[in-house]
């Protein structure tokens, strides 16, 4: 078993590792312009923010309605952190966004001690009412910019970066599902009152899930302020939450590689079908209706894309016992 | 008397929240669930009525009349096609969340498409100009709301408490499969209790196109998160709760306003949501309610 795992490893890392050679190779060759390597580059943004998000509220349970919030505020700190730390172009990206990603998660804390310790859909209010303030809060500050945006942020983003990031966000909420905590985190959403019975302590773990999805939406807030170069607070909106929660909800809650998917599907087809924009959150919307009523764990469900069980299908042999939730499963990142 | 009239006015205000507080809160009673949509039924209905008063040219009081019916039977419609076969098959709450924020997004965007984003001015409604008593001086408007929402509520606590269908609604809120057992159609119940909410959300709109005659297709969503706060506030599920939420809230706001500074209020409003789960998550009127395993 131990081998076959080194094995799946292995072959997970080759398959990431060629993506990312495919994509450099073919943007060096000059057959992606920049328009297609900025695509590329939000469909990552997309990735990490949609996987996190899915971390609160498929794996969780817990509604998240302001994500684009969270998003803001590491995008603001990371871009304030480059443009006033004045450390070495070498050093200070890093940094910047590991900035970004701590102000979102104490932000997380700040909000989610008062709404977590409830139960109920305190959390979804508070988050979204968060989103709404924070954005008048950053047009009312100075040093922010104001309405007018911060301008001016190096555009140090590129697609090594958030191809990393995105990978890694990917493993670590993978990895930390299929931890004791990541169990302790899925019981609360599979019945609250059973999992308390059971010593769990769901406070502390609603937090830790919702914290560490901050988090993520902190650093993916950086690399978009580094990869645009201007920040606009009316980005942040309540349509862009909303946006992430479409990706979640479509591809899956509890799924990630539905996140995976569907970021990358719902990233591509707006350029694809520039002419209907205006249409566009409409039809979201009747998508989030029509997936709730008919099949309401989205599109994926539940369903992890797994080499295991794939290698076992090929090979005809036993291995496919890994049935539902692949715990020694793998997972493709873009 | 700065202070008197700030807080008349905002009682006014208040009361266009707790109209609006007092749909959340009997939905929210009956199927635990937070009607995102139930803040851009107001923006329904707000639009209902500039079209029958500049396009159909109606009278006032038709205008007034068919807002609220319109609303009505929106809200019920809604109920029906988005959300009743995801209570009828006990989804998890999340999912109806979902669909709720779907039904906001929809109408927000529908309107935008069929108004555009820019805001639309209502003509003036029922202007009896400033009212002065000595040396204070209110807009008629305020009294206006105040005096609606009393009589609102006074009929609602009428409905709920004394008469058939008001039975019907307490007993479904009580206990649905008990209630269904006891011969009462829980469907019905539910979506009387989103058309009534619904309606009163639509009352709220006409007594906010009369005192701020500017509307936008995105003018519920702020108003309906502040009325849920007000909700919450008073206690969701008690309907004299959410009367007082509104007008606690409406004043909370309108001193802000006129004391420290209108770029505030909002996060004034949801730093009294925080306070409020932080110390008395129940609410000022709710009942601590333990769960049932």
């Amino acid at each position: 078993m131990n081998r076959k795992k080194v094995a799946v490893y292995g072959v997970i890392l080759a398959l990431i590792v060629a993506i990312y050679a495919l994509v450099t190779g073919l943007s060096n060759a000059g057959v992606l312009n920049s328009y297609y390597s900025g695509i590329l580059i939000m469909v990552c943004i997309n990735i990490i923010l949609a996987t996190s998000l899915n971390l609160s509220t498929g794996f969780l349970g817990q509604l998240i309605l302001g994500h684009a919030g969270f998003m803001s505020v590491g995008a603001y700190a990371a871009a304030l952190f480059t443009l006033r730390a004045g450390l070495p172009d070498s050093i200070d990206f890093p940094i910047a966004l590991l900035v970004g990603g701590l102000t979102a998660a104490l932000f997380g804390l700040l909000i989610g001690i008062p709404a977590l310790r409830l139960k109920g859909d305190y959390l979804a209010i508070i988050t979204l009412g968060f989103g709404e303030i924070i954005r008048v809060i950053i047009i009312n500050l100075d040093f922010t910019g104001g309405a007018r945006g911060l301008r001016g942020i190096p555009r140090e983003t590129n697609f090594s970066w958030v191809y990393l990031l995105a990978v890694l966000t990917v493993a670590i909420i993978f990895a930390f599902i299929h931890t004791r905590h990541g169990r302790a985190v899925i019981s609360i959403r599979e019945d609250e009152i059973a999992a308390e019975a059971s010593g769990v302590n769901t406070t502390y773990y609603k937090l830790l899930a919702f914290i560490m999805s901050a988090f993520f939406a902190g650093i993916a807030g950086g690399l978009y302020a580094h990869h645009i170069g201007i920040l606009n607070p009316s980005k942040f909106d309540f349509n862009y939450s909303v946006e992430i929660l479409v990706m979640v909800v479509l591809g899956g809650m509890g799924s990630i590689t539905g996140s995976v998917i569907a970021a990358t599907v719902l990233t591509i087809l707006p350029e694809a079908l520039r002419d209907f924009s205006s249409y566009r959150m409409l039809a979201y919307s009747v998508v989030l209706i029509c997936v709730m009523l008919f099949r309401p764990s989205g599109l994926l469900g539940q369903y992890e894309f797994s080499l295991t069980r794939l290698f076992g299908k090929l090979s005809g042999s036993k291995g496919n016992k890994t049935t539902k939730n692949p715990a020694s499963g793998g997972e493709k990142g873009a | 008397m700065g202070f008197i009239s700030q807080v008349i006015n905002g009682l006014g205000l208040g009361s266009i929240y707790a109209l609006v507080a007092l749909g959340y809160s009997m939905v929210y009673g009956i199927v635990q669930l937070i009607n995102f949509a139930h803040g851009d039924i107001i923006m329904v209905g707000a639009y209902a009525m500039f079209l029958l008063l500049t396009v159909a040219g109606a009278p006032l009081w038709a205008a007034v009349l068919g807002s609220i019916l319109f609303c009505v039977v929106a809200g019920v419609f809604i109920e029906r096609v988005a959300y009743r076969r995801l209570i009828n098959m006990k989804a998890p709450r999340i999912s109806l969340l979902i669909t709720a924020i779907g039904v906001s997004i929809f109408l927000q965007n529908l309107s935008q498409l069929l108004f555009t984003s820019s805001g639309k001015t209502i003509p003036s409604m029922f202007d009896l100009g400033t009212l002065e008593a000595g040396s204070l001086q209110v807009p008629s408007g305020s009294i206006i709301n105040i005096l609606t929402s009393v009589a609102m509520m006074v009929g609602l606590s009428f409905l709920v408490n004394k008469t058939k269908i008001g039975k019907a609604m307490r007993a479904t809120s009580e206990d649905a499969a008990a209630a269904r057992l006891m011969g009462i159609n829980t469907n019905h119940s539910i979506a009387f209790t989103f058309g009534l909410g619904s309606g009163l959300a639509a009352v709220g709109a006409v007594l906010y196109c009369n005192t701020y005659p500017m509307i936008t297709p995105y003018m519920g969503g702020l108003l309906g998160l502040k009325a849920f706060v007000a909700a919450v506030l008073g206690g969701i599920g008690s309907i004299p709760g959410a009367m007082l939420g509104g007008y606690v809230l409406g004043v909370a706001e309108s001193l802000t306003k006129g004391y420290i500074s209108s770029s505030f209020t909002d996060a004034v409003v949801f730093g009294i949501l925080i306070l409020v789960l932080l110390i008395r998550p129940a609410g000022l009127l709710g009942r601590n309610v333990s769960e049932k395993v």
